[in-house]
């Protein structure tokens, strides 16, 4: 036993060291051919036509753009090997720094985002599921469908409409108020505005659980176990609690953690239209300002972040599920 | 003396509603006619072909058949008529059903748990495992999950959720298939202790030879329905069976000749209005097909069929 967890976590450890490798040089050698000059986009094209030739290949050597493109990815590998990431173009400021600011705004919303479609999700799942064919059903199936073909940034912008500019009910963007020292920023004050990108978030996650839950459940409800537990003269809500809920909640835990990578990729998107500064929205900046330290140092966090959720939704199920754990002899 | 009357089906039917095309709906019968009777401290053995429906003869009594089955016919539980509120009241505690394979049984829910139906009280934990160790299984099986078990075991398990509540009726679907001979019949004889400690057992089954071994009565099934009910020992000799198709299974066995009838079983939908057997009978007359065949009281028990020379 001692030596198969060592073994998962040998095999674990070299799988991230192996992903963080390929996404960091994926996303570097795309910036790279990208057609976006950091010349340009950073110093301002005004700015670029009013310097003399001599001045504009002095700043190149000092931004290092004129280095090859390889020695420039493995100048950057090997700062990141012993822990340095760099100092970002666009905020003149340590990567390292930037990144743990911005996650501090953003994780927590997405955690937020994550809890409310799997709860909601896994809740209209089973309702749907008992209800088959009837209106809840319906309700439900078409919701998930249609949220299923929205994209979240537009999603995104209908709440902004309806609850920000019509309503006024919350505010329109930014993870804080404007006008407020940063001191005197409270707690309520930051959950406040994490409501309507969470909502966005999570609007569109739900349909994935519900679906998966609804189908699991019919499954469940059709099984011979199922026409067994009525035989024995058990109740609906004894046969719910007793045997739906644990046949389905296992594939519905393990499906949401790997749903983190659904989540990560709507922030991008999602934080841009609310203008909430966290990880996603520093992610577009870096893209589009060319800022290659930034830019690596996000993708290769929320590749580790995605990675562990998988991880852990492997892991999950050789713990809670009988059938694998046993039959591995863990 | 003739033992007390448990369960009596008498014209039992049921058939499926079905979409064809579009919204056209059509009922599929799969049991059309079906009687039978279970004394109590008696083996009543439903003996019939496999894939012809006699599962659902069984879910039909304890009412779980699907959403879109109708059910007509009566059914009399100790002489009274079987209506919902009487089976909400006696399924699972007097009247109980052994299932016929693993599938039946939660996969994520430990076996003790199982058997016990959620009790947590001392006595249902001491009953449990009394059971268990009845049917030699040991204390370890309580704390294993389903797919940890051998078919053998499984069917043991079963055997014990069903006696959890001292039934008044056992209702066995299937209880033999997969199990090598000598597994079998001790799983059968299981079934033989139950009743003579005082419960019905309805044995549904393909496999006659083992059922005449243990059973008292046999409903003979074909084609949806049964054709004749008698006294186990009936099936001694050939003569005392009064059904041609009996006969026919009379002399199927292996120590009886071995010999299959031509044709095959019709489909409940293909029947005509008249005898289930009568386009494989071999002394079928035209009258046979016309008419619905009255039941006839024979020595112990009943016939459907028209050959009054042999009543």
């Amino acid at each position: 036993m001692k030596q198969k967890t060592i073994q998962i976590f040998l095999t674990g450890t070299l799988r991230v060291i192996l992903l963080i490798f390929g996404v960091s040089a994926a996303a570097f050698f795309l910036l790279a051919i990208s057609p976006i000059d950091p010349l340009q986009s950073n110093v301002g094209q005004a700015a670029l036509g009013a310097m003399s030739p001599e001045q504009i290949e002095k700043l190149r050597a000092y931004w290092g753009t004129d280095i090859p493109m390889i020695q420039r990815y493995f100048t950057w590998a090997w700062d990141f090997i012993r822990g340095e990431m760099g100092v970002s173009l666009l905020y003149r400021r340590p990567v390292g720094e930037i990144l743990r600011e911005r996650a501090a705004g953003s994780l927590g919303m997405m955690a937020l985002a994550w809890l409310l479609s799997g709860g909601i999700g896994f809740l209209l799942g089973i309702l749907a599921g008992a209800k088959r064919g009837k209106w809840q059903d319906k309700l439900v199936t078409s919701y998930s469908l249609l949220t299923a073909s929205t994209p979240a940034f537009f999603l995104a912008l209908l709440l902004l409409m309806v609850f920000s500019v019509w309503l006024k009910a919350l505010p329109v963007g930014f993870a804080v108020p404007i006008g407020v020292e940063a001191s005197q920023v409270r707690l309520s004050d930051r959950i406040v505005h994490a409501i309507l990108p969470a909502a966005a978030l999570s609007l569109t996650g739900i349909s994935n659980i519900a679906l998966h839950t609804r189908e699991k459940m019919i499954e469940v409800l059709e099984s011979d176990y199922m026409l067994f537990a009525r035989a024995r003269g058990e109740d609906t809500g004894s046969i719910i609690r007793r045997h739906c809920l644990r046949n389905i909640a296992f594939p519905a835990v393990t499906l949401q953690f790997a749903s983190i990578s659904e989540i990560f990729g709507g922030s991008v998107l999602v934080e841009q239209v609310f203008s909430y500064p966290g990880l996603g929205q520093a992610a577009v900046n870096a893209g589009l300002g060319s800022d290659v330290p930034l830019l690596l140092g996000i993708t290769v966090v929320s590749a580790v972040i995605v990675f562990c959720g998988n991880a852990l939704a492997n892991l999950l199920y050789e713990v809670l599920d009988p059938r694998i754990k046993r039959g591995n002899g863990v | 003396m003739e033992k007390k009357e448990l369960l009596r089906v008498d014209g039992l039917s049921i058939s499926f509603r079905q979409y064809t095309r579009g919204l056209h709906q059509r009922d599929l019968p799969v049991i059309k006619d079906l009687s039978l009777t279970v004394r109590a401290g008696e083996m009543t053995a439903v003996a019939g072909s496999s894939g012809s429906g006699k599962s659902l003869l069984a879910h039909g009594i304890l009412g779980i058949l699907p959403y879109n089955a109708s059910v007509s016919g009566k059914i009399y539980y100790e002489g009274k008529e079987l209506d919902d509120p009487l089976r909400s009241r006696i399924v699972g505690t007097e009247m109980v059903l052994v299932p016929q394979s693993v599938s039946y049984l939660d996969p994520l829910m430990k076996v003790g748990e199982q058997v016990r139906n959620g009790k947590k009280s001392p006595s249902a934990i001491e009953r449990c495992r009394s059971l268990l160790k009845r049917y030699g299984l040991g204390k370890e099986v309580e704390d294993q999950y389903p797919f940890e078990l051998s078919g053998g075991m499984t069917r043991r398990v079963l055997i014990s959720t069903a006696l959890m509540e001292m039934p008044k009726l056992v209702i066995a679907d299937e209880p033999t298939p997969g199990l090598h001979l000598s597994a079998a019949k001790r799983v059968l004889g299981h079934f033989r202790e139950i009743a003579d400690q005082g419960a019905g057992v309805l044995l549904i089954t393909h496999d006659l030879e083992l059922a005449l071994e243990v059973a008292d009565r046999v409903a003979v099934f074909y084609a949806g329905t049964t054709v004749e009910e008698m006294p186990a020992d009936h099936f001694k000799e050939e003569k005392l069976l009064l059904h041609p198709y009996s006969q026919a299974l009379y002399r199927a066995m292996p120590e009886h000749g071995f010999s299959a009838l031509p044709g095959v079983q019709p489909y409940v939908t293909e029947r005509g209005p008249g005898c289930v057997f009568a386009d494989r009978c071999p002394c079928a007359e035209e009258e046979c097909k016309k008419a619905e065949i009255p039941v006839a009281e024979t020595a112990g028990g009943w016939v459907k069929c028209l050959r009054k020379e042999l009543l």
